[in-house]
């Protein structure tokens, strides 16, 4: 089986640098969009910030979720999650309806809005770079250390020792572990996670769960609504049949019209 | 026919004024794209032309399934004079939705895309094709209509054969379809103020699907009285009136048995403009309107039937809009009004829509009460090619 690969931040290690950020501007090809990279948000020209919070920095990309939403969502599978873990998007086959960008929990891809031909933008965790046996641009770039590139398993586990070994520096949690299923992006952070602006409230299930239950019980609409729907049928046309006759009989010398 | 230069009226020039502006915003959306035309962002992706064009429109075409199920499947007759003003509102509804959406999809020559690429996970690709399916099932439906128009007798005859294999298609792609608009935004249960979400959404779009259907039948009924001068079918309506509130009012309950097994009594005492605007929905779109209906006397008197069912239908889209674009709000953490773009092209397509309905209904024998789907004769349309009607 193949390992899923992950990306593992740790706020704690993270110097705002911004090299990470620069990196990906350059491995996507996007243009600059800001003098301070501290102040940037995502967009369709910028698919990782660093964002300043305290003495605190932490990053924002797509999580690349185990079970992503977006991919769920998508009428046509323009979004795709790699059996290496990076969540990718096919601009051919995409309509345009932006339903990922609705259901995502992360609030993360990005649209081109004033394009006449626009797509959805996004962290595609390098994935042309991934499939080859490298890391992440943004991995690659940092020189403390606070992205790690890996497998899943590996990178949990560091946390998980990291987590340990030193439980003044850290709290007591790897956001990613299973926020909406669980996410290939896992973060460790000196403070709670809703003080680094990530939402603490999602559901421990992945989102998909929620309309599957739905999406299942088509079939038997399908089927029961179509015999229910049958049998009406005949049954009152018989009714309405019978009740004709009786009438007829009833009145034997008007002619048989209606009112 | 005779072609005269239409009278010049108020409202017509209302509608030109909003066809005129519609197309400068169709302009400035297919040159500068969806940032040029609306107000939606990467925080609000979804604005108006989902939550009116798309939700509210296949909404109020519920009414075409319903009464077609009525008069067609359970063979209850004598709403037949209501079903063909029905399906050619549900099909120019559809029409609508699909020409709408080619507005908001960012790549609307991809549209076709989702025969072709299948995700059976989506309920967008569910809805998809539910839609696409269904609106063929409309045209079915519809052509009748047009082929005793033409006096096409032999596919008259073959098309009431396979007529009722068709409704009954019809009835369940509508089912699922009305639902699953609502399944749209079970994926969201942590965006969703909860007043809204809730589990049972399918449930809930679905029966106010139907009961905002049916009384959109009353309100297109009283238009088309006034615009073309005709009597109305004035029992079947109000009767018609009363099962539409009926359904609205047992939707209310289950929401409210919903609300008090999921905790959520509370959040009606909870005073905010969202408590206020679901207070708004329920009192206009449910509670008064099932109140008056409820009065023999109020329902079959014809202005308190026609308030009525305007009262219904405005409760009905503020539903829609609440659940697309309030209840959104917290969770997307901006706030978001339509552009004026997106206004004008939303009325634009209700003013097309209300063009087209009268230009069929003036050419086409949509409101023949003694022609049926079933027992149909051709003396509707002989009459009326000979100038009789």
């Amino acid at each position: 089986m193949i390992k899923q690969k992950a990306i593992l931040f740790d706020a704690t290690l993270c110097a705002g640098c911004g090299e990470c950020y620069n990196a990906c501007k350059e491995a996507n090809h996007l243009p600059e969009t800001t003098d301070d990279f501290l102040k940037d948000h995502l967009s369709a020209n910028t698919y990782t910030v660093v964002e300043e919070y305290g003495d605190v920095y932490t990053r924002k990309m797509c999580m690349h979720c185990v079970d992503p939403t977006c991919v769920s969502v998508c009428p046509v599978g323009a979004m795709e999650k790699t059996e290496l873990g990076p969540v990718i998007y096919d601009g051919d086959k995409c309509l345009g309806c932006r339903y990922c960008m609705q259901a995502c929990p992360h609030h993360i891809p990005r649209y081109e809005w004033n394009k006449v031909n626009p797509t959805v933008k996004k962290c595609i965790m390098c994935y042309d770079r991934v499939k080859n046996g490298q890391q992440t641009a943004c991995a690659e770039a940092c020189p403390t250390g606070a992205t790690l590139f890996g497998d899943r398993d590996e990178l949990i586990k560091i946390a998980k020792e990291r987590l340990e070994s030193d439980p003044d520096t850290y709290y007591q949690k790897i956001y990613g572990l299973e926020e909406a299923g669980g996410t290939d992006v896992l973060i460790i952070s000196p403070v709670p996670f809703d003080q680094l602006g990530f939402a603490e409230n999602l559901p421990k299930e992945a989102l998909p769960t929620y309309t599957a239950k739905a999406l299942e019980k088509i079939p038997g609409v399908v089927a029961g609504g179509g015999v229910f729907l049958a049998a009406m049928y005949w049954l009152t046309k018989r009714k309405n049949l019978i009740a004709a006759e009786e009438k007829q009989n009833n009145m034997n010398s008007t002619s048989g019209d209606e009112k | 026919m005779k072609q005269i230069i239409p009278k010049i009226t108020f409202w017509r020039v209302v509608a030109v004024i909003i066809v005129v502006a519609g197309l400068y915003s169709t302009y400035l959306r297919f040159t500068g794209g969806l940032g040029a035309s609306t107000n939606l962002s990467d925080e609000f992706p979804w604005g108006l032309w989902i939550g009116f064009d798309i939700l509210v429109g296949v909404g109020l075409a519920a009414g075409g399934f319903t009464i077609c199920a009525i008069t067609h499947i359970f063979n209850i007759e004598k709403y037949k004079p209501l079903a063909r003003p029905a399906i050619l509102t549900a099909f120019l509804g559809y029409l609508l939705v699909i020409f709408g959406l080619m507005y908001d999809l960012g790549k609307p020559y991809n549209i076709w895309h989702a025969i072709i690429y299948w995700n059976p996970r989506s309920v967008m690709f569910e809805v998809a094709w539910c839609v696409m399916l269904y609106t063929t099932v409309l045209f079915l439906e519809f052509l009748p209509i047009a082929l005793e128009k033409f006096r096409l007798k032999k596919l008259l005859a073959f098309m009431k054969k396979v007529g009722i294999p068709i409704m009954i298609t019809g009835v369940i792609l509508s089912t699922l379809h009305q639902s699953s608009l609502g399944s749209l935004f079970l994926i969201v249960p942590q965006k969703m103020y909860p007043l809204w979400y809730s589990g049972l959404l399918p449930v809930f779009f679905f029966i106010s699907a139907v009961g905002a259907g049916l009384t959109m039948v009353i309100f297109e009924a009283y238009l088309s009285a006034r615009a073309f001068n005709k009597g109305i079918e004035a029992d079947l309506l109000s009767r018609i009136g009363l099962y539409g509130v009926i359904i609205l009012m047992l939707g209310l309950i289950i929401k409210l048995i919903d609300f008090a097994l999921t905790d959520k009594i509370h959040l009606l005492f909870t005073i905010n403009n969202y408590t206020l605007l679901f207070y708004l929905e329920i009192l206009v779109g449910t509670i008064v309107p099932f109140g008056l209906l409820i009065q023999k006397r109020i329902r079959e008197n014809r202005r308190w039937l026609y308030a009525s069912a305007i009262m219904v239908i405005s409760g009905f889209l503020l539903n829609r809009l609440n659940v697309s674009i309030t209840s959104i709000t917290p969770g997307a953490g901006v706030s978001y009004f339509p552009s004026i773009y997106e206004i004008s092209v939303t009325l634009m397509l209700v003013t097309l829509g209300m063009w087209a309905f009268k230009f069929i209904a003036k050419n086409f024998p949509v409101f023949a009460s003694e022609v049926h789907f079933e027992n149909h004769n051709l003396k509707y349309s002989e009459k009326l090619s000979e100038g009789k009607i």
